[in-house]
Parts: C-alpha cells; structure tokens; sequence
C-alpha cells in the first residue's frame, strides 16, 4: 500500500495544486531573472564600446578621382577626391535613385545635401554596404559591361549586386534600402579630415 | 533474429544478466537493432540516412581533433589553421577529414531529403520525423555557418558579415539583434570566439539530441519503403510484419557495405581534391581576414547557395531575407502541403511527378547561381527559378488533392 492511499483521507489536492502552481511560476520568475546575465552576455563587451576613436586622414597626396581607405572602428572610410566632372553628373542621376535627398538615409545634418559633402571635392562615406555588410568597390570608370553600360561611376557592391552614385546614394532596384552611410567629420585643415568626430560650433565645417 | 535474444533468460551471475538486471540493455537493443523490423525492399536512397550518422561521427572525431590545436582568437585564428596544416602530425588529413565532411554532410542530407520528398516518408504518420529531421537540417546550417568563420579567412569573415547582417533586416529590432550575435560593431574576436563555443559544444549537443529523437520518432511509427505502403499492415502468427526484416543484421550489413563505398570517394576527395575545387574550401579563403576589403566575388560555400541565390534575387532587403527564411520554412508544412494519401512517386500522377521534377532542377540551378556573380542577366534568371522554387510548395497542395493517382499495391512489390 503506498503512503498516499494510506493518508488519502488527508489528501488536500486543491492545495496541492495551487503549491505546485505557485513554486512553478516563483520559479519560471527565477528562470527569466536567470537568463539576464546569459543573454546581456552577448552585448558587445566594455572594451568593444570604447574603441570607437576618431581617426585622422591625410588627404594632402590625394589626386583628383583618387579613393583613400581609413579604417575607423574596424570599419572601411572611404575619401573619394571627386572630379569636377564627376560632381556635374551627379544631379542628373536624381531619377534613377531610391533616396536623392537621403531623406531615409543615415549621415550628418551638415552632410543632408545633394552631394552628401562637407566639402564638394571630397566625400567621405563609410565602406559598408546598407544591404548586407559588404565593401562595395570603387568602380570610377564610365559604361563598365559588368555594371551596366549607362554606368557613371560609383560603387558597386560585388556580393549582391547593388549600386551607388559617387554621393554613395543607391540606385533603384537593388538589394542595398538605403545611401550609404556618412560618418560624422570635419576638416582640421586643408590637408586633413578628422573621421568620427562632429565639427565644433563654428569649426571649419 | 539477434544473438542476444536468446541470452534474455541467462541465468543470473552471467555479465550479461547483472548488466541486463541493472539497465534495460538487451530490450533496448531488440527495439531499436534487434527486433526492429524495417521493409524488406530499401533501396540505394535508403543508405543516406545511416551515411549522416556515419558523417556525423566523423565531424566529431576529426572536430574534437582540431580543438586541440586550433586558437580561437581573431590574432591567432588564421595561423593556427596554418600550424595544423603544416606542423601537426597528420593535422593536414584531420583538417582536411572536417572540411571534406562538412560538405559530404549536406551531400548526404539532400539526398536523404530527396529520398523523404520521392516515397512520401513526411507523410502521416511520419511528420514528426519530417519535423525533427528539418530542425536537424536548420542546426546542421548553423553548424556549418558558425564553422565556417573559425578559420578566419576572407570568406570565412566576409560570409558571416553578410549572414549575420540578414538579422540586420528584421524591422525595428534588427540592427540591434545583430549587434548582439555579433558582440561588436563589426565581425571581432569577440564574434570569432562565441561561434567557436556554439561549433564545439552547444549546436553539436542540441544536433545529438534531435538525432536521437528522430531515430527514436522513426522507430516508433516504423520506416517508409519505396512503395510507400506500411508493413505493419500484414503480420505473421508471431505478429512480426510479414515484409520486415530485422534491422540487424540485414540492414546493419548492408548500410556498412554502403559506408565502404561511400568512403572510397571521400578518401580520394580527401587526399587528392580537398578543396574541391574551391566548392569546399574557397579560395578566398586561404588569406586572412581583412575587414576593410571584400573580396571581388564573395559567395558562401556550395550547399547555401541555393538560399543565398533567393537572397540575391528579391530587389529588396527584407523581403529578400524572408524569402531565403520562407524557402527552408516551407519545408516544414510539406505533410500539410502534400494532400495526396499515395505516398510514394511510383503510384502519383503526372502533376506530382512534373512538379517535384521542377523543384529539384530549380534548386541545383539556384545552386550553380548562388555561386556566380550577380549579374543582370543572373539575376533575371535566378528571379525565374526563385519563383519556380516557391511555386512547387503553391501548386502542390490544390493539385494533390485530386490527383490522378495509379493503384498502390496492398504489399511491397
């Protein structure tokens, strides 16, 4: 005979249930207050966060057409020294763009304008494709086959085929939603960008 | 029948019977080896399913190997791999063992598959196998992924930018989801090092414990056969199905003869075209990772490519992202899908047979167009195939109820 037909008399299987009930949800509480510290874990670590310094640019040796690569927090910046050619084009390419005005798109207030620029000559954009990550190429030269034969130069992304303009804005039906991104910059002088950093109020920018 | 049958009734103080007294040793091996009685008329598909366990040993043995010579650092990464090729004793072969099985895994796997989507094995009262069998399929992905990025190459690093970014495409909590995977602004030590504990410890043991249940699902119902008819339908006086065999030693004998003969091209795979031909080791790969440069043609290895070939063909990025989600997804409903009650192809109609004919061709054409360049002209193509792809699992479940089905017969043939 086992204890519970033994003591069945006293068997109180509404206050059971409502134990039973209780320790479970103490301790599905428990559980969730647990998995805290398991799933914050993955959050990029302190040391990840501060090693987001701003980097600095020589672009005294720059030619015009020319593209200069600087890593700023693992991540590629390019500087395009766009040619005045270059810059002509630019508006004409209004039609064919998802975002002309890079309304949806992420850059510096200072650099919300038709050539997403500080200063025209010069873009600076970072390297990383808005669909997937990748770093599109440099592809300056007009009418590639591989890119299309009304190509006017710009970027092309070669992991899914999107396309930019030499303001790094993305053409219509391509994978990438968004313009390439801006980071924030400013000239510390004639020869030198600073990459990561805001201008300061009244500053060169 | 088996040799421990007759050793149930052992007289106590045997080994055997102390073991047996102490743990259900002899009844688990007559349900599951013994006395499982599978159909008598397997055929060469049916090999594909003990070839995954085989794989999988394989990938444990040679995985655990490389653990103790592999640094799961971004700084050390790279040249480690070097050293195992280059200064570890027999590191080239146990290196060369884990990459070539990776890709005869997903071999085996799409071929099993194949073989489920032919005879019908998704079918009731199967499903839960065919469910447990696509979670496997879904960890084994994310096994080979996270793999992937340990040997810190260009593809290694650039490929798991690109996946990892897909989590970017989610609205709203996207970019921060990714960020989280990541542990880092960007693809770091930090990612490098999680995707080696989730490669070496975690996925592997969630992979053994779907693989028991789908074994333990499939032998509760009883295996699918080429007629797609059920044995357990006529049994003898003894209540044995009448087409069943014992799995051992019938099956046991012949899945090792198709382990000999399935590792007779892996060995020459392994030893005189490990990298098949940059299908199982990319090119790319042999340099070390640069973040500030993706290489000129960036492709994942083969047996994503028919996903990442959805991806690329959807001109937008989050719709893209949940057709290449939707593509394995939809695998999952195929029992729900398929309303036809004949199982097997050799007893369905035309529709069936045209329209599974088209999914596969789809998907190897996805497969080839995953690895090439996005050009135009590709994508238009990949555009088409995408669309055929999908159309099989929107047909199907209107033309399969009426089809026009030959007689199945009451036994296998």
């Amino acid at each position: 005979m086992s204890i519970e037909q033994e003591n069945k008399t006293e068997v109180n299987l509404q206050r059971r249930k409502i134990l039973t009930g209780a320790t479970g949800v103490v301790g599905a509480a428990g559980a969730t207050f647990l998995a805290v510290p398991f799933v914050s874990s993955w959050q990029p670590s302190e040391k990840a966060k501060a090693a987001g310094a701003p980097v600095n640019a020589d672009i005294s040796q720059m030619q015009p057409g020319q593209m200069l690569t600087v890593a700023w927090r693992g991540k590629p910046v390019w500087i395009v020294r766009r040619t005045p050619d270059m810059l002509k084009t630019l508006p004409t390419l209004d039609g064919q763009l998802r975002d002309p005005e890079s309304a949806e798109s992420i850059q510096p207030s200072y650099c919300q304008n038709e050539l997403r620029a500080v200063k025209d000559e010069y873009l600076v954009v970072v390297g990383v494709c808005t669909h997937l990550g990748c770093a599109p190429l440099y592809r300056p030269a007009i009418g590639s086959p591989d890119v299309g034969t009304d190509w006017q130069g710009g970027f092309f992304c070669p992991c899914h085929g999107s396309r930019f303009d030499l303001a790094g804005r993305v053409f219509q039906s391509v994978p990438a939603p968004t313009n390439l991104e801006i980071p924030p910059y400013h000239f510390v002088s004639e020869q030198e960008i600073r990459i990561g950093e805001d201008p300061k109020e009244g500053g060169t920018a | 029948m088996s040799d421990l049958k007759s050793e149930q009734n052992k007289a106590p103080g045997s080994v055997l019977g102390w073991l047996d007294a102490r743990y259900p040793l002899i009844s688990t091996w007559n349900e599951h080896v013994g006395e499982y009685y599978a159909p008598k008329n397997f055929n060469f598909w049916y090999f594909f399913g003990s070839l995954a366990l085989l794989v999988l040993v394989n990938q444990f043995v040679t995985g655990i190997w490389l653990t103790m010579s592999y640094k799961p650092s971004a700084a050390e990464a790279f040249n480690s791999v070097e050293y195992i090729m280059r200064d570890v004793e027999w590191g080239w072969l146990i290196r060369y063992m884990h990459s070539t099985g990776a890709s005869a895994f997903f071999i085996v796997i799409y071929l099993h598959m194949t073989r489920g989507l032919l005879y019908g094995s998704y079918k009731q009262p199967r499903e839960l196998v065919w469910i447990i069998g696509m979670l496997l399929f879904l960890v084994l992905m994310a096994e080979a992924f996270m793999g992937y990025l340990l040997p810190w190459g260009q593809m290694s690093y650039w490929g798991a930018q690109v996946i990892i970014s897909l989590f970017g495409a989610i609205p709203f909590v996207g970019p921060d989801l990714a960020l989280w995977v990541r542990g880092d602004f960007i693809i770091s030590d930090a990612t490098l090092n999680r995707f080696f504990a989730l490669h070496v410890i975690a996925l592997p043991l969630v992979l053994l414990i779907l693989v028991f249940m789908h074994i333990v699902a499939l032998h509760k119902v009883g295996s699918n056969n080429p007629d797609g008819v059920e044995i357990k339908k006529f049994k003898n006086a003894q209540g044995l199905p009448i087409d069943g065999i014992p799995f051992h030693p019938y099956y046991s004998v012949k899945d090792s003869m198709g382990a000999v003969f399935f590792a007779i091209p892996f060995a020459l795979i392994v030893f005189y075209w490990p990298e098949g031909g940059g299908f199982f080791i990319e090119p790319p790969n042999f340099e070390p990772a640069n973040p500030l440069k993706t290489p000129e043609h960036i492709a994942p290895v083969w047996y994503f490519t028919p996903f990442y070939a959805i991806l690329r063909a959807v001109p937008d990025k989050f719709l893209g992202v949940v057709a290449m989600g939707g593509a394995i997804m939809v695998l999952f409903a195929m029992p729900w899908l398929d309303r036809c009650k004949v199982k097997s192809i050799r007893y369905r109609g035309a529709s069936f047979k045209i329209l599974l004919t088209v999914f596969l061709i789809s998907f190897v054409v996805l497969g080839y167009l995953g690895t090439q360049p996005a050009t135009p002209e590709l994508t238009k193509l990949a555009q088409i195939f995408t669309a055929l792809y999908f159309m099989f699992f929107l047909v199907l479940p209107f033309t399969s109820v009426n089809e026009k089905t030959k007689p199945v017969p009451e036994r296998v043939s």
